[in-house]
């Protein structure tokens, strides 16, 4: 079977600051795949350049088959970014309807998916509110569920959790792994919250632009024989150094 | 369908804050008003005569005070306005006549004065040495744009209706876009399946229709309220309105590219926006240096103001100013292009 995304010796670099160093990936269908590692560590990058929004100086990108950029694949791309991208004059319906009509759902649908996506996030009551009157953790929410709105195959969250209470974050991560049971959703999300990382199926520590190691967290510490994933870490980062 | 999302979104997001909503209106006819009640006059450079049936050492006499002349055997009023001139002096039947093309009012009233004191001097000189019917110095004044009454607001003003309305459009397209790429929600939008293309052309009707309406009020309330004279068609002073107003939006749009902050934008006025007012023909371009003549060839406010100024003041039609409207046209299509590849730094394709 294709990989639903394969990422095949990235670099990158910033005015000769190496942020991505040969980076391979392959993520399979219903993954939920953890890119973890530091800040600065280059996962935004990393991110961004699977999405298409930035070039790689080297190597390539297929998502579901296709070279990436590429618009079509576009639509089958959820993608939550780091900062809360959102219009802060409008309310948070009117931001979900603003993207629905961007992926161009109907109207029909695309009712049915704010309603979903309103729900999923918990803002159901706060969505004839202006965003500028939303919290922290709101926007957050409202943010993934943008990322939602249009019923992507593949979904990429850039921190998703950040600011969010634990008790939404349970929420969230049960609905991720519904949505990947359930729906065959493959999901790919930036963490620097070990206790996050452990609930990903498989794992890929990055830390200067490089991929220290990956698997599943089970083989992980079996491998580095260690009984948390921060010694795996603190271990794999030592052998670099 | 996505750019019309766009252009809702855009007119939510305007029609919510009303303060900039506000400032693209009340700003440009605050300005106008106050410049309205202040202006009445103006300063100088040398002028240019036709002379007709003058005789030599008059013309002499005329030209040690700075004024070209120019030798003609007779002259229309066409040949006044094909040659540039700023008056022709006529000496017909033992009477001077004196028609004014009253371009810039304040170069005219000197114009007048100095040739008055000459040939009252002339007069006086010729005189005391005894001369049979020497040329009396009443001058009859003719006016082929305005009258006597133009005042410096009437010209000024057409200039200045086009230059707010560029102003005030560059910057808010300019400060919406720049909001926009420091909030992230550019770089969300591009991480949607939307065209680049299909960006700008939301961006530009969205903003567009808003300088539509201010284009519309600024113009209206010019003319009714401040009662600036328009001689020509109401019809084509919009229309140049709104072709600069649409290249204000595309460069606005455009230099928020260069911009990291809403200071840095602001930056751009200094920069970009108020060295077109000197070009703007408040300053006549034709006695400007030849290096600055060129370089007022690269300011879209000189075509609109030349072409407001001939259309307000003169009343000329389209057929003599669609070299300022193509000019513009080329400025706007140049900016949009431009446009299109800038936003090339968010997403290549």
């Amino acid at each position: 079977m294709n990989p639903i995304v394969n990422v095949a010796s990235v670099t990158k670099s910033y005015n000769k600051n190496i942020v991505l160093n040969d980076v391979n990936l392959i993520i399979e269908k219903g993954q939920i795949y953890g890119l973890i590692g530091p800040s600065g560590a280059g996962k935004t990058t990393l991110v961004k350049i699977i999405v298409g929004m930035e070039n790689a100086d080297k190597g390539s990108i297929n998502v579901l088959g296709k070279k990436m950029p590429d618009l079509e694949v576009l639509q089958d791309i959820g993608y939550m970014s780091q900062s809360d991208a959102l219009y802060s004059e409008l309310t948070g319906e009117e931001n979900l309807k603003f993207f629905a009509s961007l992926f161009k759902l109907n109207k029909i649908y695309q009712k049915e998916r704010i309603e979903y996506a309103a729900r999923l996030v918990n803002l159901t009551d706060e969505l004839k509110k202006k965003v500028s009157a939303y919290s922290g953790g709101m926007k957050r929410r409202l943010s993934l569920g943008i990322a939602l709105i249009q019923n992507p195959s593949v979904l990429i969250l850039d921190e998703p959790t950040v600011g969010i209470d634990p008790e939404l974050r349970f929420s969230i991560w049960n609905e991720l792994r519904r949505l990947k049971e359930k729906e065959g959703k493959t999901i790919i999300v930036t963490t620097h919250v070990m206790d996050e990382a452990i609930k990903c199926d498989v794992l890929a520590m990055v830390r200067n632009g490089l991929v220290l190691t990956s698997g599943t967290p089970k083989d992980l510490m079996e491998s580095y024989s260690v009984s948390n994933l921060e010694d795996v870490f603190l271990k794999a980062g030592g052998k670099q150094l | 369908m996505r750019t019309r999302a766009l252009i809702k979104r855009i007119c939510q997001q305007m029609l919510r804050d009303k303060r900039t909503l506000a400032l693209l209106v009340v700003g440009p006819l605050l300005i106008l008003t106050l410049m309205y009640f202040l202006f009445n006059s103006g300063e100088n450079a040398s002028s240019k005569l036709g002379v007709v049936n003058i005789d030599k050492s008059t013309i002499q006499l005329i030209e040690k005070s700075d004024i070209v002349v120019k030798e003609y055997i007779n002259a229309t009023n066409r040949a006044i306005t094909n040659d540039k001139l700023d008056g022709l002096l006529e000496l017909k039947n033992g009477k001077l006549y004196l028609t004014l093309t009253n371009n810039d009012p304040s170069r005219s009233k000197e114009l007048q004065m100095k040739l008055n004191q000459l040939l009252t001097a002339k007069f006086q000189q010729n005189k005391n040495m005894g001369m049979p019917n020497p040329i009396k110095p009443d001058i009859e004044t003719k006016y082929i744009y305005g009258s006597s009454e133009t005042t410096f607001f009437d010209i000024f003003s057409s200039i200045l209706v086009g230059y707010f309305v560029f102003f005030f459009v560059f910057l808010i397209s300019g400060i919406g876009l720049l909001r926009e790429r420091t909030s992230g929600t550019l770089e969300r939008l591009m991480s949607t399946p939307i065209k680049r293309r299909e960006v700008i052309t939301g961006y530009l009707i969205g903003y567009g229709i808003f300088a539509v309406i201010q284009t519309l009020i600024v113009v209206v309330y010019a003319i009714n309220i401040l009662k600036i004279t328009v001689v020509g068609s109401i019809c084509i002073v919009i229309l140049i309105n709104l072709l600069l107003a649409f290249v204000a939006l595309s460069l606005g749009i455009l230099l928020s590219t260069f911009a990291a902050s809403e200071f840095q934008m602001i930056q751009f006025i200094p920069l970009i926006v108020i060295p077109q007012v000197f070009f703007a023909g408040i300053f006549p371009v034709e006695s400007m240096a030849n290096w600055l003549q060129v370089i007022a060839r690269f300011m879209p406010i000189y075509y609109g103001a030349d072409a407001l100024k001939s259309v307000m003041y003169k009343g000329m039609g389209l057929s003599d100013i669609w070299v300022d409207i193509l000019a513009l046209a080329v400025f706007a299509a140049i900016f949009v292009t431009l446009n299109v590849f800038a936003l090339k730094k968010y997403r290549k394709l």
